[in-house]
């Protein structure tokens, strides 16, 4: 687009035709303010407090409507222009409570910052302000009436952003409301959106009112640990007797792959962290056959103790792992390392969502077609094949929906559901359930392999007319079905693809081996090249899988089993008596269907307790913060350490830290939060960070980025907090090693008020789920664990 | 979106079917129908928004949203004859008040409230186009101008003479 | 119903109809009805649109805007259906002009519709009606029925070819409805929110299609325009100003009413010898010439044309023909704050300097006014209103800011009389006022 010149405060700028001047202004710094003003929100012109003077129009103007024109002349700060703030802030604030010290919003909000910098403090009304009792409207959503200002902002990202439109403005003048959809509560995603964009507070949210004040919570920026989407976080938190609580979740600064957008799970569901079943105690099985609490020096050399001797007396090949799809990258190749080098191993598998490895053999030798989070936001074509975004992936369909909306995106939808976003779709193919495959090869050209109709055809000729087409599938493609997908998809010009999976971290377990029968890479281990030398000997025939681990459990040929933040008992619907053969250590939060057979649980912490990378489901590399803490719990990677140290090998040789490194010890004392932050990047920008312990998950990624050439990404970008690409592994994988994959694919079925096992210890979604059961009976979201596969 | 069974007489359920069809747009026949509702029911009860929303396609909240902006629109009943006395500039100056006043003597209620009868409820309203002729009012759709005190207790008088005629009023 | 007045001095052109049964199609036939659309039909757009701009006439709805240039501002093509807007929500207090259209020739705003859609070549047209006209819904829906009938609407009309619809539409009461853009959004079954302009609504209006809207009195004035020649209409007016107007005298007058007058017609004239002067020998106190929204006029400032230009320069407004006389025994501050109460009322409550404003000035009004007042209100009154104008989202705050400001200028010493909780020193003498 063609760029215009024009004048502000005798400041010459230059912008695109089209830009509105106040974010013209913005960008170059000159700060307009404004309340109903919200970037990608349609205008409001409510506020007015973006009055400015535009040369030659009689009146002000409002520079949140005015695109910019070749030689305009503005002022923005003239005194006319102060007075008018002044004086819409006035206005504003005489019916407005002036109960900051009480105000969740209070030292955070808009208001007070502009009658801080325009002095609109003073009141000269005799007039009582209107008092009115706030009100609950959901488990999460609290509307104080009073406090609101009226700029439409959760209307708006409620009915625009979310699709929801659960929130309306009632009644007219000086009467007019914000009103919820169910007159007097809300029925709605409980994403809570409205509560983060409202200027002021008027909405607050269930979760975090009334516990702190804004600069009393110190903030660390993570990623949120539900779904495959890998959302950024920003966590407050605040010191309490047991370490450090989260108690607030937001990404207020737009930082990150998902700008200010959280689910309820991201916003609200931290909350698990403080369950009162939160295991904080290591437990061992006493002879009596008891689970009961025991040190940590007990649980741990009595667990390394029997291991090592399953090891020596029965072989490696006797031994199981089952890791985790909620773990760092850092942690899951520790635990394949730990599986193949210390146990000696390739028994390793964790709960797959979908099936990545057949999607890399697809993918292999074509580059930049793997497509990132941030591709869905921009792509111009879409076509969205199974699953439902809305529940599983609300990122994604944030940003489907925005894409439409402001970008007029064209969103192609195939599913055997009524999803939500067929509301979003420019076009649309009903299939059946069993119908995915079959889709394929219709829309290959196949005539027969879907009973078409002329409105399947029409949508087949659509979509082969695409260019930059965008193909979103979930798990209803395995095996076979990805090749002939990804095929598909290669015959149009750049097409790219995404594969989702339901976990934050599944896609980072299956890239870092979590396999039986692949290294990190999904480098088959019957070739482990790098590994090899990197590792020394290591087992080179495929070892079990999940299902075939209790298979031979219940056999009797299972001598231990070693489960890192997994629950497969339940999830697979294990028999109980399946492993009362084998020696049972389980690293966990809580007592689970599996935990509960265990013979030795660690307590462990969960992903706002440590430092790493997570991948998520496009393969978007993420830095993750420690941001809380909880007395008595370890990092599952520092736990991995001391079992092999307990095992008798060499952390050393599982981590290699404090070698050849030069430490800046000194410098790095006193920082502030935030300050740390870029002192990190400094440090690794000078080649100086410490890694100083062989629990510094650091250490280890310097060694995956190092044997996994797609995980070579720029360190001081990742450590600055940015989401980084990783590339699909460009290495062959023979044909034959995955023909059988498909069958371990089980989706983990959640919806947006569940997040598997970890869920069902989050209160505040159980608060949801009650309030929708009991509020509009029958019609209760369900959570179905479907584990026929 | 059409409505199997609908709470409204056959007549009016055969209008709003009409109504729907005659703009370019839906949803331009939601305030008519609304008032039209009105008219009938007396009132915009929960399940006559309930049908309105389906019938036009909306949710019940845009709807609620519509209605709450509209001053001829309620979601409360209102009495039989509805009173409402202009007290606006032109109609002040020619002894609006004064009228207002009355009606609430004669009524022996307040502004926006009903007789224990439900026969009257009194509304002070904005101007209602009858300036050059005030003070004047409105009962229920009916206007009544160059009012005086006296003028005004015959107009209620034969509000009250109307019910008791037919045994079931009319509206206008 | 409201009864007719008449004087020498009045024009009757609008009004040559009234009472004279012209709601019946037959009637208005015999009274030269649809002529003027059979002739528009005969000489095309380019043609009436020149007309319309050669006749001066300017818009009745209250800003005055010429007609003829709105209408040539439609683009020619468009991808989207154009519209014909009648604006018969008539609030502006004071104001009851359109409602004798209606009620007494309902065809002339048929046929000025007809008329305006030729021009811009649009199929179909709106009349909206405030909800309070029920009355009047009644008597156009029937007229369109008749027009239908006799093949004047709906396919063909006039055998002509061509295809024009009206449908007309009733509001459910709210003033700023009237606004242009927020009329668009109610009869589009929204909230009366006024949009945000650019585009305006000759460019994207009604269901996002061009769109001319015009006030019911500018488009039953169309039809006399093309029946008695653009020239013949101008000039019946003054300069800038072509035509007559329907002027509402109301409030303390002998003889209220409806009184169609050439255009610069002098207001004092109007008042004293139109409308027969003062009742009961009291003396005038002030003028508010234009509707509730226009600056109120002192006696001193009344010797003037009530054209769009004079009434301008005398610092008001000649709005929508509201003409409200006030005479010695009013209160101004209660007068002020009764047209305030009004906007506070009928405030869509979209922005904040509209929203709050009005409400803070009926507070402060009504505090004041009964007896609670102390000095430094009048200030804030004026500040209050100062801070409105010109600022808010739609001019319904300028209506409301302009006539306090004024208040507060031209009566000042009235206000401080109501100061220390004196009583209301209602009943003043014009002298004792008028300093
Ligand atoms: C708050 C407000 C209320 C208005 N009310 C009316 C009205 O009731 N009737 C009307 O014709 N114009 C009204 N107008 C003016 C319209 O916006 C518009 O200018 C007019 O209908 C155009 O018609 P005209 O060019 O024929 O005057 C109002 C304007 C404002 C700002
Ligand atoms: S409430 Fe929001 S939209 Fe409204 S004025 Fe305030 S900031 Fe603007
Ligand atoms: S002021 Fe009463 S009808 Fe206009």
């Amino acid at each position: 687009m063609a760029d215009v010149t024009f004048t502000v405060d005798g400041k010459q700028i230059t912008a695109p035709t089209g830009t509105l001047l106040i974010d013209a202004c913005r960008k170059v710094g000159i700060e307009i303010p404004a309340f109903c003003y919200y970037p990608g929100l349609s205008l409001q012109a409510a506020c007015r407090m973006c009055l400015v003077r535009i040369e030659k129009i009689p009146k002000l103007q409002t520079a949140c409507t005015t695109p910019v024109a070749e030689g305009m002349i503005v002022a923005t700060e003239t005194d006319e222009i102060k007075q008018a703030r002044k004086a819409m802030l006035e206005l504003v604030l005489g019916n407005h409570p002036l109960d900051c010290p009480v105000c969740d919003a209070g030292g955070e909000c808009e208001l007070q910052d502009m009658t801080f910098k325009y002095g609109a403090a003073e009141s000269f009304h005799t007039e009582m302000k209107q008092h009115r009792e706030e009100q609950q409207w959901s488990p999460v959503v609290y509307f104080d009436r009073p406090r609101c200002i009226l700029c439409y902002r959760c209307v708006r990202v409620c009915g625009e952003g979310m699709d929801v439109w659960a929130l309306g403005v009632q009644n007219r003048g000086v009467t007019s409301i914000i009103a919820p959809n169910k007159e007097d509560h809300l029925e709605c995603e409980e994403c809570g959106a409205c509560i983060d964009i409202c200027p002021v507070g008027a909405l607050t949210s269930g979760a975090y009112r009334y516990k702190t004040r804004p600069w009393e919570m110190n903030h660390v920026a993570t990623i949120c640990t539900h779904c495959g989407d890998g959302c950024k976080t920003t966590l407050g938190l605040r010191s309490v007797d047991d370490g450090v609580e989260i108690i607030r979740g937001d990404n207020r600064d737009k930082s990150g792959i998902n700008g200010d957008f959280l689910c309820i799970k991201g916003r609200y569901s931290f909350d698990f962290a403080n369950h009162k079943d939160r295991l904080t105690k290591p437990l061992v099985r006493r002879p009596d056959g008891n689970l009961a609490p025991a040190t940590w020096e007990e649980a741990l050399d009595y667990a390394g103790k029997r291991l090592a001797e399953v090891r020596d007396t029965r072989g490696g090949a006797s031994i199981g792992v089952i890791g985790s799809n909620r773990t760092t990258n850092e942690e899951n190749y520790l635990l394949q390392k730990f599986a193949r080098k210390v146990l000696g191993t390739n028994n390793i598998d964790h709960h797959r969502t979908a099936d990545y490895t057949s999607f890399a053999r697809a993918l292999a030798g074509h580059q930049d077609r793997a497509a990132s989070l941030r591709d869905a936001g921009t792509a111009p074509a879409i076509l969205l094949i199974g699953n439902d975004p809305t529940q599983q992936h609300p990122m994604l369909a944030w940003n489907l929906r925005t894409n439409v909306r402001l970008n007029r995106a064209r969103l192609y939808v195939a599913n055997h559901a009524e999803i939500k976003l067929l509301r979003q779709a420019r076009a649309s193919l009903a299939i059946p359930q069993d119908g995915y495959a079959g889709l394929i090869g219709y829309l290959a050209g196949d005539d027969s392999a879907l009973a078409g109709t002329e409105s399947s055809a029409a949508f087949r000729e659509v979509i082969r007319k695409e260019e930059n087409l965008l193909i979103l599938f979930g798990s209803e493609y395995r095996g076979r079905d990805i090749d002939a997908l990804v095929n598909f998809g290669l015959g149009l010009p750049n097409a790219k693809f995404a594969c989702l999976s339901d976990y934050n971290n599944s896609r980072g377990a299956a890239d870092m081996g979590l396999m039986p029968d692949l290294l990190p890479g999904y480098q088959p281990v019957a070739s482990p090249a790098q590994f090899a030398d990197e590792y020394g000997n290591l087992p080179q025939t495929g070892g079990l899988d999940l299902i075939a681990m209790f298979d031979a459990a219940s056999r009797g040929e299972l001598g231990a089993l070693y489960v890192v933040g997994s629950n497969p008992v339940s999830r697979y619907n294990i028999a109980p008596g399946a492993l009362k053969d084998t020696f049972l250590v389980v690293q966990d939060m809580f007592l689970t269907e599996t935990a509960v057979l265990a013979d030795v649980v660690l307590p462990a912490a969960n992903l706002y307790e440590k430092t790493g990378t997570v991948t998520n489901t496009y393969g978007d590399l993420q830095l993750v913060k420690k941001a809380a803490d909880k007395a008595g719990v370890r990092s599952d990677f520092e736990l991995i350490v001391r079992l092999a140290d307990r095992m008798g090998a060499n952390p050393k040789e599982l981590v290699s830290y404090g070698i050849g490194m030069r430490a800046d010890l000194g410098q790095s004392r006193g920082v502030q939060s935030g300050e740390s932050d870029r002192h990190a990047v400094w440090l690794a920008a000078n080649h100086l960070e410490p890694k100083l312990s062989p629990f510094d998950p650091f250490a280890i990624l310097d060694e995956i980025q190092r044997l996994v050439p797609d995980y070579q990404v720029d360190r001081l970008a990742l450590l600055a907090g940015n989401d980084e690409r990783t590339v699909p592994p460009l290495v062959h994988i023979d044909n034959a090693s995955s023909k059988t994959r498909s069958d371990g694919v089980l989706p983990a079925q959640d919806t947006l008020f569940t997040s598997g096992t970890l869920g069902r210890y989050s209160s505040i979604l159980d608060e949801v789920m009650e309030s929708r059961e009991t509020k509009s009976a029958g019609a209760a979201a369900t959570t179905s664990l479907d584990v026929s596969t | 979106m059409s409505v199997q069974e609908t709470i409204f007489t056959s007549e009016l359920a055969a209008r709003f079917d009409k109504l729907v069809t005659i703009y370019p747009l839906r949803r331009s026949a939601l305030v008519p129908m609304l008032l039209y509702a009105q008219d009938e029911k007396g009132y915009l009860s929960d399940e006559v928004i309930t049908e309105i929303a389906q019938r036009i396609g909306i949710t019940e909240l845009d709807t609620r949203n519509v209605i709450s902006y509209y001053s001829l629109l309620r979601t409360q009943p209102a009495g039989r004859y509805h009173v409402q006395v202009c007290t606006n500039i032109s109609c002040m100056l020619r002894g609006a008040n004064e009228i207002f006043d009355h009606c609430k003597k004669t009524l022996g209620i307040g502004n926006k409230q009903t007789t224990p009868d439900g026969m009257f409820s009194l509304e002070e309203v904005e101007c209602i186009g009858a300036c050059s002729w005030g003070p004047a009012a409105q009962v229920n759709y009916d206007y009544y101008e160059n009012l005086t005190p006296e003028e005004l207790d015959k107009v209620l008088e034969k509000c009250r003479a109307s019910v008791v005629q037919e045994g079931k009023g009319s509206q206008a | 119903m409201a009864n007719l007045v008449s004087h020498p001095d009045v024009v009757p052109l609008l009004s040559m109809r009234f009472g004279k049964g012209a709601s019946a199609l037959d009637r208005y036939l015999e009274l030269e009805g649809y002529q003027s659309a059979r002739k528009a039909l005969e000489m095309g757009p380019e043609w009436i649109i020149s007309e319309m701009k050669a006749s001066g006439l300017r818009g009745r709805g209250g800003a005055g805007f010429p007609t003829g240039m709105k209408w040539s501002f439609v683009p020619k093509q468009s991808e989207k259906p154009k519209y014909v807007l009648v604006n018969g929500d008539e609030s502006e207090p004071g104001t009851c002009k359109d409602r004798l259209i209606f009620e007494h020739d309902p065809h002339s705003v048929i046929e000025g519709t007809i008329i305006a859609g030729l021009a811009i070549s649009a199929k179909m047209g709106f009349i909206y009606l405030r909800g309070e006209y029920r009355y009047l819904l009644k008597i156009i829906e029937r007229a369109i029925e008749d027009a239908y009938a006799k093949g004047f609407l709906g396919k063909n009309i006039f055998g002509s070819g061509r295809d024009f619809d009206i449908v007309s539409h009733t509001g459910a009461g709210a003033y700023e409805v009237g606004e242009e853009s927020a009329l668009m959004e109610s009869l589009e079954g929204k909230r009366g929110i006024p949009r945000i302009r650019p585009p305006f609504p000759a460019v994207v209006g009604l269901y996002g299609g061009p769109t001319v809207i015009n006030n019911a009195e500018t488009i039953a004035t169309v039809p006399h325009v093309l029946r008695i020649g653009s020239a013949e209409y101008a000039k019946l007016g003054s300069e800038r100003n072509g035509g007559t107007r329907l002027f509402c005298l109301s409030g303390h007058v002998q003889r209220p009413g409806v009184y169609e007058l050439p255009m610069g017609y002098n207001l004092k004239k109007m008042i004293y010898e139109v409308a027969g002067g003062i009742p009961g020998g009291k003396q005038l106190k002030a003028v508010v010439p234009g509707g509730s929204s226009t600056p109120v006029l002192l006696p001193s400032e009344i010797d003037i044309g009530m054209d769009f230009d004079q009434v301008a320069k005398a610092g008001s407004m000649l709005g929508s023909g509201g003409v409200v006389v006030l005479d010695e025994s009013v209160c101004m501050v209660e007068f002020a704050l009764r047209t305030i109460k009004f906007y506070q009322h009928e405030s869509c409550g979209w922005c904040i300097p509209c929203r709050e404003g009005t409400d803070w000035l009926k507070k402060t009004l009504t505090r004041f006014h009964s007896g609670g007042g102390v000095n430094k209100d009048i200030d804030n009154i004026k500040y209050l209103a100062e801070n409105m104008l010109g600022k808010t989202f739609c001019p319904l705050g300028d209506a409301a800011a302009m006539p306090t400001i004024a208040f507060i200028k031209k009566f000042r010493k009235e206000f401080e009389d109501h100061l220390d909780g004196k009583p209301c020193p209602y009943a003043h003498t014009a002298e004792s006022v008028l300093v």
